[in-house]
This record gives structure tokens, C-alpha cells and sequence, in this order.
């Protein structure tokens, strides 16, 4: 015990005396989520707008003030000629572009329906989605208003169930979070693991009379630790910040968030046995780890618009079933009857990953 | 005397690769036993085998009167071990990596805290004990680094390529805290790339390609292949 209790004391002065490691331990998780939470929101406002109303007259005049007073537009150019538009996104200074016909009012007076032309800007794919479907959604309640349309057969009145405001930070807080134990658990320990091969100590190490089960316990129980605090303080931002609603089982949750840390710690020590030095550990946690979990985790791209091989390979990956947890207990307030697959594929992930971490250790001691 | 290391063929391959190909020796106690060979000749694969963190392919041997298979565990209390990078962790201080060493070996708190005393008085260290390791001179740490492998009172102390990147003064001084342990009663086992330190052992072993093919005291190897230094022994048995 007390050859341990040494061990562990001069595990956690490593982390505290690095300002690197603190910075990523204590400093990232913060920024991440209030980085996600603030700044990057898929909705998108005030998308600038440019307007070439050829019809000129009060029908007009209504359409593009009820579009403009949406919030989700602004008037940024009134055009004159078609030649302009072109220019304008060249140089940038429109997203989306309107051209109202001559004949808009008589058009719409006489058959009911007038066809206007929409230009987006397509460089960003998303964006110019996003504001087309809002100008047509516009576009119809307007025409309904101005009883241009009697009645629209099929009227969806929909409710955003488990996220009501549908507010894109109930997805980041989990990403987030998930990420954070991915980089804390995996990548650190493994770069702890390296560093002691790298500088020749690990040699000393294993001629002590320390055994090798309590060299990796040693090396893992601090990252545990601090993984613990993290989860802890990515939830208290999310709850108090963000409003996350909590709906499902504390202990439940703690639980699962406990099992996703053993499973990337136990990959971190994976990792260690193969790579010898400090920069080989952190190349294979990125590219190895981080990347594949930020692309194929769901986290950001969702998993059901993926190509089927990517869906498959997404299978492989700990985080999703993680991230598949966390919101269904968060969020949907569920327990352990509904999420006993994805609890049961991270235990045997871990499982595997700790069978051939021994297995490997093994070897390179014979 | 008492034998304190005992080998019998001892054989260690990695894939079709003889790393250390069938040998055989004794160290006797408060010897100082030069393990000396080329880059490559197999010494660190014996030396890993002798410490109990290398499983050998073949044959078996005792040290500190423990088989280094079955007995590893109790063995690991008997040895110390230095390797040629430093075993000392840069950014802690030389009080606290003193701690640690000690705290693995399971001491208590007041063996340690004499022991470091001691240390400091006998290296002639002056007030450095809260000084972290990555601010001490090169020199200081490759001796510190004795001592605290020396720190839990080991029968056998392993050095592997100790003095590799170091001045000649240094060289020699760390030479003369090697001839304090030795008068201590602690046995030397240390590898050396160096040829002209074997004169500062009293036996040695040359190991070329995993076998040993020369060992006596210097005298002896110098007779036997009239040669004037050990790099001419070396040589003549590298050529064979």
C-alpha cells in the first residue's frame, strides 16, 4: 500500500506541475462547451439578403417586409438589374438573393400563384439549405395571410419532443463531454505511459519491486479521477449555462459516465503498450481516436445521413453508444431497460481492450 | 566469499535471433563485474534476464540467492538498477524523486529521510533538496542516480552503459562512488561500451554476438591474448 500511495503521489505532482497538461485538463473542457454552446448553433439569423423587386408595388412591398421583419433575413441591397446579383455575391456581401417578376401581383390576382426566383449561395451548402426552406416557409404563410391560397389541405403542427426549443446545445453538452473523457482518459494516459518509456524510467519501474498490474493501476487512477471532474463540471456548465434538462437517474448516469471512462482509459493503456514515445502516443490518440470519434460518433454529422459503410463502421466507435446513452438518460429520462445494449457493448469493449492490453504487456515482458 | 550471481547457459532469441547465445558465469560478493561488448552484443538482454524483467528462452540463474524466474518477485527487493538514460523524473525535485524511490522499495518515511541526508552529505551536495532535477548539473544527476539506486541497500547494484555521454572527470568520479558501494559489500554488475574502463573491474566478461568470449581479470585477458589494452583484446576477439 504504501509502495502505491507513493506511486499515485508522484502521478498527480507530473499532472500539477505541467502547465500543458493542466491547460488541456482544465482549461479546454470550459471553452469547449461554452465554445459549442455560444458560438456554433445550426440555426442560422440575419442572413444577409439582397432583393431585386421588379414588380415595384404594394403586393411586393408587403412580401419582403414580411420577410425581413422574420428576423431571419436582412435587407441588405436593393437591386436594379439582374447583372447586379452576381456581383454582389462575388463579393460576398449576400447570402441569398430575391427577384420578385414584374407581373407578381397580377400573377398571383389572376391564377393565384406567382413564381418568384431565389439565388443562394451555395459555397456553404448549409446555409443556402437552411435560408432557401425558411424564404419558402415564409413564402407560404404569407400567401395563406393574404388569403391568396383558401386552405392548405395538410397542415403540420409539429412538437419538438425531449428538446422543445430545439436548442442545438443538448446535443453539443454530451458531444462535449464525450470528447473531453476521450482526450483526458485515452490520449493523457497514454502519453503518461510513453513518457516514462521515453525517458527510461519505465525500465526502472519494472525492476522495482512495483508489479505491473499496480504500475497501470497507478497510472490510471489519477486520469480517473480527473475525467470525474471534468464530467462533472461539462454537466454543471450545461445544467446552469445552458439550461440541460436532467430527466433520467443521477446514479444511473454517473454510472454510465463512469463505464465510459474505464473504456478510453482502458484504450489509452492499449495504446501505451504499443507506442514508444510521447509523440507517437498523442499521433495515434488523434488520428486514431479523436478524429474518428468527433466525424463518426454523431456528435456533429448525424450517423443516419452517413453512407451505408460509414453507418457500419460508426459501430466501432465507443462514443456513439455513449453519446446514444447520455441523451436518452438526459434528455428522455429513461433507465438501464432501455439503454442495456449500448451500456452492454461499451462493458465489452472495455473488456476486450483490458484482455488485449495483458495479452500485449505480456509479450513484451517474455 | 559467497556467490552472489550464478549463471548456467542462459539463452534468450527473439525470433531466429540468438540475443544472448548460452552463458555462463559467476559474480562473487563486493566484486565489481565489468560486462563489457559493443553496442548490440547482447548485454542489455542479460542484464533484463538478471533483473527479472526478461523471461530467458533457455537456462537458468541465480541472483541475491533468488531464482530470476520463479523468485523474480522477491529478487526485485534485492537488486538495484541503473540505466543509461536517467532514471530520475525531471520535473520533480530531488527530495520528492528520492521519496518516490524509496516509497516503491517500501521504506518508511524516517529511513528516507536519513538516508536522503546522508546522501546529500556524502555527494557533497549542498542545499539542492528542493531543487528540481532538470535544474542540476548533468554530472551531479548521473550520481545521484547511484545513489538512490542504492537507496534501498541492494545486494547487487546493475549499471547499464552508467558513464555513456559523460566527462572523463565525472567518469572518474562516479567510478570512485562505485568503489565505496563495493566496499560496502554491494556487488557491481555494470556494462560499459568504454574499453579502457575495465581496468577499474576487477573481472570482467567481453561479450561479441551473444556469447561471452573472454573472461578473467584484466591481467589474465591481457596474457592470454598479447595484447598491450582492451581495445586490442576486443579487437583480436571480434575478428575471430
Amino acid at each position: 500500500m504504501r509502495t502505491f500511495l507513493a506511486f499515485i503521489k508522484k502521478e498527480f505532482k507530473h499532472i500539477f506541475r505541467d502547465k500543458r497538461t493542466l491547460l488541456i485538463l482544465f482549461g479546454m473542457p470550459i471553452v469547449q462547451v461554452l465554445l459549442f454552446g455560444f458560438a456554433i448553433t445550426t440555426e442560422i439569423k440575419d442572413g444577409k439578403m439582397a432583393v431585386l423587386d421588379l414588380a415595384k408595388n404594394r403586393m411586393s412591398q408587403q412580401y419582403i417586409s414580411k420577410i425581413t421583419s422574420s428576423g431571419y433575413f436582412i435587407l441588405e441591397e436593393n437591386l436594379k438589374n439582374y447583372s447586379q446579383i452576381e456581383k454582389s455575391f462575388k463579393r460576398g456581401t449576400i447570402k441569398i438573393a430575391l427577384v420578385i417578376p414584374e407581373k407578381f401581383a397580377e400573377n398571383l390576382g389572376n391564377n393565384n400563384s406567382s413564381i418568384v426566383q431565389v439565388i443562394a449561395d451555395a459555397s456553404d451548402p448549409n446555409m443556402a439549405n437552411m435560408l432557401t426552406s425558411y424564404l419558402s416557409g415564409i413564402s407560404n404563410s404569407f400567401a395563406i395571410e393574404n388569403r391568396l391560397v383558401p386552405k392548405i389541405p395538410i397542415k403540420i403542427e409539429s412538437k419538438m419532443l425531449y428538446n422543445t426549443e430545439n436548442k442545438s446545445v443538448f446535443m453539443f453538452v454530451p458531444g462535449v463531454m464525450t470528447i473531453i473523457l476521450m482526450l483526458v482518459s485515452a490520449m493523457m494516459t497514454s502519453i503518461t505511459v510513453a513518457r516514462e518509456k521515453e525517458i527510461g524510467t519505465m525500465e526502472i519501474l519494472l525492476v522495482s519491486p512495483l508489479k505491473p498490474a499496480i504500475i497501470i493501476i497507478g497510472k490510471v487512477l489519477p486520469y480517473l479521477v480527473l475525467s470525474l471532474i471534468n464530467a462533472f463540471t461539462i454537466l454543471m456548465l450545461g445544467f446552469l449555462v445552458f439550461g440541460m434538462p436532467m430527466e433520467g437517474s443521477r446514479i444511473l448516469l454517473f454510472l454510465e459516465i463512469l463505464l465510459f471512462i474505464v473504456t478510453s482509459l482502458s484504450l489509452g493503456i492499449l495504446i501505451s503498450t504499443i507506442a514508444q514515445t510521447q509523440q507517437t502516443a498523442m499521433m495515434m490518440s488523434l488520428m486514431g481516436l479523436m478524429l474518428p470519434t468527433i466525424l463518426l460518433s454523431g456528435f456533429i454529422f448525424p450517423i443516419e445521413s452517413m453512407p451505408r459503410i460509414l453507418q457500419i463502421l460508426s459501430n466501432v466507435i465507443p462514443a456513439k453508444w455513449f453519446i446514444i446513452i447520455i441523451k436518452s438518460i438526459m434528455l428522455k429520462g429513461v433507465g438501464i431497460r432501455v439503454v442495456w445494449k449500448e451500456t452492454l457493448i461499451l462493458t465489452g469493449t472495455s473488456l476486450l481492450f483490458i484482455l488485449m492490453t495483458i495479452k500485449k504487456f505480456k509479450i513484451r515482458m517474455e | 566469499m559467497s556467490r552472489v550471481i550464478e549463471v548456467e547457459n542462459l539463452t534468450r532469441t527473439f525470433g531466429h535471433f540468438k540475443a544472448v547465445d548460452n552463458i555462463s558465469f559467476t559474480v562473487e560478493k563486493g566484486e565489481i563485474f565489468g560486462f563489457l561488448g559493443a553496442n548490440g552484443a547482447g548485454k542489455t538482454t542479460a542484464i533484463k534476464m538478471l533483473t527479472g524483467i526478461l523471461e530467458p528462452t533457455s537456462g537458468r540463474g541465480k541472483v541475491a540467492g533468488f531464482d530470476i524466474i520463479t523468485e523474480r518477485n522477491k529478487l526485485k527487493f534485492k537488486i538495484g538498477y541503473m540505466s543509461q538514460k536517467f532514471s530520475l523524473y525531471e520535473d520533480l525535485t530531488l527530495k520528492e524523486n528520492i521519496g518516490f524511490y524509496g516509497g516503491i522499495y517500501g521504506l518508511r518515511k524516517r529511513e528516507i529521510a536519513e538516508r536522503t541526508k546522508k546522501m546529500i552529505v556524502r555527494l557533497q551536495l549542498g542545499n539542492i533538496e528542493n531543487t528540481l532535477i532538470s535544474e542540476i548539473p548533468l554530472g551531479w544527476k548521473q550520481k545521484i542516480a547511484f545513489s538512490v539506486a542504492t537507496l534501498h541497500h541492494p545486494d547487487i547494484v546493475f549499471l547499464d552503459e552508467p558513464t555513456s555521454g559523460v566527462d572523463p572527470i565525472t567518469r572518474r568520479q562516479f567510478w570512485n562512488l562505485i568503489y565505496q558501494a563495493a566496499d560496502k559489500g554491494i556487488t557491481v554488475f555494470v556494462t560499459t561500451h568504454y574499453m579502457d574502463e575495465a581496468e577499474y573491474c576487477d573481472r570482467i566478461s567481453m561479450m561479441v554476438r551473444g556469447k561471452i568470449a573472454a573472461m578473467g581479470t584484466l591481467d589474465e585477458l591481457l596474457l592470454k591474448h598479447t595484447a598491450k589494452d582492451m581495445d586490442e583484446v576486443f579487437l583480436k576477439l571480434a575478428r575471430d
